[in-house]
């Protein structure tokens, strides 16, 4: 186990230098520098250029990526050309924010996609079936931002019964010891906070969950379908086992396989959708930053956030790795 | 038993149901918060920095004008300087010294005097900006009112400053000293860029501002973590991202505002800020779509800024088919600005003839604008002598700026203008930051194009000096009769003979065509029932502390 461990993590070596001359190559290559995102309207060729000395843009292209890489393996991605302050900093405060976001959609995803999707297999082929698939098939064709804004006219706008913005009531003045919203309320011991915390997730975690939703849905139909019909369970269901006992040892086990590749696979969904649903909700966290950071050229930021980012992916699809290992003795000999 | 396996998905469904429901119960923030009276304001963006000097955004300035007061400010709602932090001046007969009576008595938020030293101490500070302090985007209106710096740390640089010295007769008397008049100084210092800041904090802060490899960062604490002016409101806290909280002055030099707290939200969608007003989470954004005016007014109310801005269709004078002044002209009879405003335009908008706004001296009442008429612009194009009429036209996606909330309605209706009249028009377009700019301000790049310009402060100079006093790129306008004008014009202390020459000029401009200025628009925001005494700004500088809430 700890020899696979480590062995994932020397891989993780080569993924990450490709990565940053990639991502590197790709900033670079963006029209219009960071001087003229400064400047704005108010640019002239003589401002631009004073800029890009200081920065060392002018200097040769591999000088500023060893540069570049010498400083991230420090950590040091400069400064955030948006806030003027470190990006490391603005990552810190802003990373617990999306955890927050995405453990919450995630969690909303498996809570409901899993027995709704076991559900519609069981009864394949009725009418609680065709509402499964098709209500999953528009949880991922509804674009986000337009679930989103739906979400908070109904719930927000109409009925009043959720906040529309940010993370917590402006009003409010709670500590954040650790900058995850919710159990900040928990520590402190101001549950207030907590639950003020808890209702600003809820639209934009429904909103972010609908992709990985319904993917959860349509994969745990077909695993649960396919297993169905192995010949292990009609052998356990001739031999007489409790249907209890047949859906968990051998129904839901063996089905769980495939969908927790699949829930492992949704993490990069997430990030990618929190982007969206963080401008559109104003949550204050990485994906709103990253968001900025490209309409205003924020090289440092997109290198830092992109990179980081990177690793988190590897990470996390090392961990279902490991949790298929849990699941299924075979993976683990091999 | 097969029932209880089955059953089993149902319940798990039902009470994650349930919990999502069971969540609905609260949320409802749009109560007032008892006998306390805050504000929340709908920011598009977080300030970069609430140190003045470093920033020349809307964002920045109208959280730094509640904090900060500067020496001469202008009267809510309009353009005409009045006293502020000094009560009284007098401007010596060469125009180069400008001595102030300051106010009594004031202190800063920090407990500190607010005296002469102190404004000294804060003019020294930016005359010495070094390094990456006089970058443009950092030092942007010291530059614009004073020019250069002590050192001359950057090629952009002017040579010269206008700015000489700051000289602290008594504790009450301060007198600033030009190396050469500058006609537009009262007016320029009324720009929170000149917010007079404690000492003290400054100094134990920190103004740092460190290059680092690829960035620029504000190392210094003075700004986002100690602040203090003389304003009406205090800083708080500031969580980035998150909100700005500000606090009543309780020992506010004119009494104590009514608001108890105000707090900027950053919401930079649209649409969001629209819905957070709806919802009762914030009280003000600005910004309003002219598709939203029914929506907003439904449940709040929208009021509108005086206009204070100027939306033009550019040329690139310096590309032959342009430098023809037929093809000009018939350019400017071609466009339908009326028509456009009718369709597109918010009630308020109008169509301008100049590049100078009508509420701004200097503007020139006997223009009369160009007519509107195709005939007239096919009879140019026939004088003109060209047979090539290939033109290509850009303008911004995805933006929306005070003087044109729809680009693309814009350029729709001006393409089919000009295609009536016999040019073939090259559509182009590319995001607004930071493309666009770069695009059309680079030479031989943007043909015509779609721009305009949002007063910063009520001198023509900051209108038509900007545009065409220096060699501005997307103009690249080389008429040295028209730019000797306006450094002439700049120069001269006699307010009439000023006012005289910009008319001036605005009449040569109207002649030369250098582009068609087609609007005045009045920018919109959203206010939520229960605010009274918000005072629109045509420069966007907003008093909060003449706000209240409740009937």
């Amino acid at each position: 186990m700890l020899r696979f461990v480590f062995r994932r993590l020397i891989q993780l070596v080569p993924i990450l230098l490709g990565l940053s001359i990639l991502l590197f190559a790709w900033v670079r290559a963006l029209p219009g520098g960071p001087a003229q995102a400064l400047l704005g309207q108010r640019a002239t060729p003589e401002a631009v250029r004073d800029i890009e000395v200081q920065l060392g843009l002018d200097r040769p292209l591999w000088e500023q990526y060893l540069q570049f890489l010498w400083r991230a393996v420090r950590l040091d991605f400069g400064a955030s050309l948006q806030t003027g302050q470190p990006v490391v900093d603005e990552m810190m405060r802003r990373f617990p924010a999306t955890i927050e976001l995405a453990l919450c959609a995630l969690l909303i995803a498996v809570a409901i996609g899993i027995p709704l999707g076991y559900l519609a297999a069981r009864r394949h082929g009725t009418w609680v079936d065709h509402v499964v698939v098709s209500g999953s098939l528009l949880g991922v064709t509804v674009p986000i931002f337009f679930l989103a804004y739906l979400l908070k006219f109904v719930f927000a706008v109409q009925l009043g019964w959720l906040p529309t913005a940010g993370r917590a009531d402006a009003r409010a003045r709670t500590e954040h010891p650790t900058g995850f919203y919710v159990l900040d309320g928990i520590i402190t011991g101001d549950l207030g906070a907590s639950w003020d915390a808890i209702t600003h997730l809820i639209l934009p975690a429904l909103a972010l969950a609908s992709i990985p939703l319904a993917v959860i849905v349509r994969m745990t139909r077909a695993s649960v379908l396919n297993v169905l019909n192995e010949d292990y369970v009609r052998t356990a269901e001739a031999k007489g086992l409790l249907a209890g006992t047949i859906t968990r040892r051998h129904v839901l086990r063996n089905s769980m396989l495939p969908v927790t590749t699949v829930i492992g696979l949704q993490l990069g969904v997430l990030l990618a959708g929190a982007v969206l649903t963080e401008t559109v909700f104003a949550f204050a966290g990485v994906g709103k930053f990253m968001a900025d950071g490209i309409v205003e050229r924020d090289f440092p930021t997109i290198q830092g956030f992109i990179l980081v980012i990177a690793v988190i992916y590897v990470v996390v699809n090392m961990i279902v790795d490991l949790v298929y290992g849990l699941l299924d003795p075979r993976v683990r000999v091999s | 038993m097969r029932i209880t396996g089955k059953l089993r998905p149902v319940v798990a469904l039902t009470a994650t149901a349930a919990l999502i429901a069971g969540c609905s119960g609260s949320g409802d923030s749009s109560d007032r918060d008892g006998d306390r009276k805050t504000f929340i304001f709908g920011a598009s963006d977080d300030p970069k920095t609430l140190d003045a000097a470093y920033v020349s955004d809307g964002e920045s300035f109208r959280a730094i004008f509640q904090i900060y007061e500067t020496l001469v400010a202008l009267e809510p709602g309009g353009t005409e300087v009045v006293p502020s932090l000094a009560t009284d001046w007098t401007i010596s007969d060469d125009g180069l010294a400008y001595t102030f009576n300051l106010k009594p008595n004031v202190k800063f938020h920090d407990g500190e005097a607010f005296n002469a030293a102190a404004v000294c101490f804060n003019f020294d500070r930016w005359y010495n900006f070094k390094g990456a302090q006089q970058n443009g985007d950092i030092s942007y209106y010291w530059q614009t009112i004073f020019g250069g710096f002590a050192t001359k740390d950057n090629d952009s640089v002017p040579e010269t400053s206008r700015y000489k010295s700051c000289e602290a007769t008594n504790d009450t008397t301060v007198t600033l000293n030009l190396a050469q008049p500058s006609s537009a100084l009262l007016a320029g210092l009324v720009l929170p860029a000149f917010s007079i800041a404690s000492p003290k904090a400054i100094t134990d802060g920190g103004t740092d501002v460190t290059v680092q490899g690829d960035s620029i960062s504000y190392s210094g604490g003075f700004g986002s973590t100690t602040v203090a002016g003389t304003g009406p409101f205090k800083f708080v806290s500031w969580e980035r991202g998150d909100r700005l909280v500000l606090e009543a002055n309780e020992e506010y030099h004119e009494g104590r505002p009514k608001l108890d707290e105000i707090i900027f939200r950053p919401i930079a969608d649209a649409t969001a800020r629209l819905q957070a007003l709806q919802a009762g989470e914030i009280d003000a954004y600005e910004g309003v779509a002219a598709a939203d005016v029914a929506a907003v007014e439904s449940a709040a109310q929208v009021v509108s800024r005086p206009a204070f801005n100027v939306g033009y269709v550019g040329f690139n004078n310096n590309i032959p088919l342009l430098k023809n002044q037929k093809i000009r002209q018939a350019i400017a009879h071609a466009l339908n600005r009326q028509g456009l405003l009718d369709a597109q335009y918010p009630q308020g908008a109008e169509v301008a003839n100049q590049f100078l706004p009508p509420s701004q001296w200097g503007y020139n009442s006997t223009i009369t604008g160009y007519e509107y008429s195709e005939e007239k612009a096919k009879q140019l194009i026939a004088e003109s002598g060209e047979t090539n009429l290939t033109l290509e036209f850009w303008y911004p996606a995805n933006v929306s700026r005070p003087y044109m909330p729809n680009p693309q309605a814009v350029y729709e209706s001006f393409a089919a203008d000009l295609e009536k009249v016999g040019f073939t028009i090259v559509p182009k377009t590319v995001p607004w930051t930071p493309d666009y700019l770069q695009n059309i301000q680079s030479d031989n790049l943007g043909q015509l194009f779609l721009l305009g310009w949002s007063g910063d402060y009520a001198d023509p100079d900051n209108f038509v000096g900007t545009f065409f006093r220096e060699n501005n790129p997307q103009f690249a306008l080389n008429e040295p009769n028209i730019q000797g004008k306006l450094n002439q014009a700049l120069a001269e202390t006699d307010q009439a003979a000023r006012q005289a020459l910009y008319e001036e000029v605005n009449q040569l401009l109207f002649e030369y065509i250098p582009g068609v200025p087609f609007v005045h628009n009045q920018p919109l925001l959203a206010l939520a029932k229960d605010v009274t005494g918000y005072t629109p700004s045509p420069v966007s500088l907003e008093y909060f502390k003449l706000i209240d809430l409740g009937s």
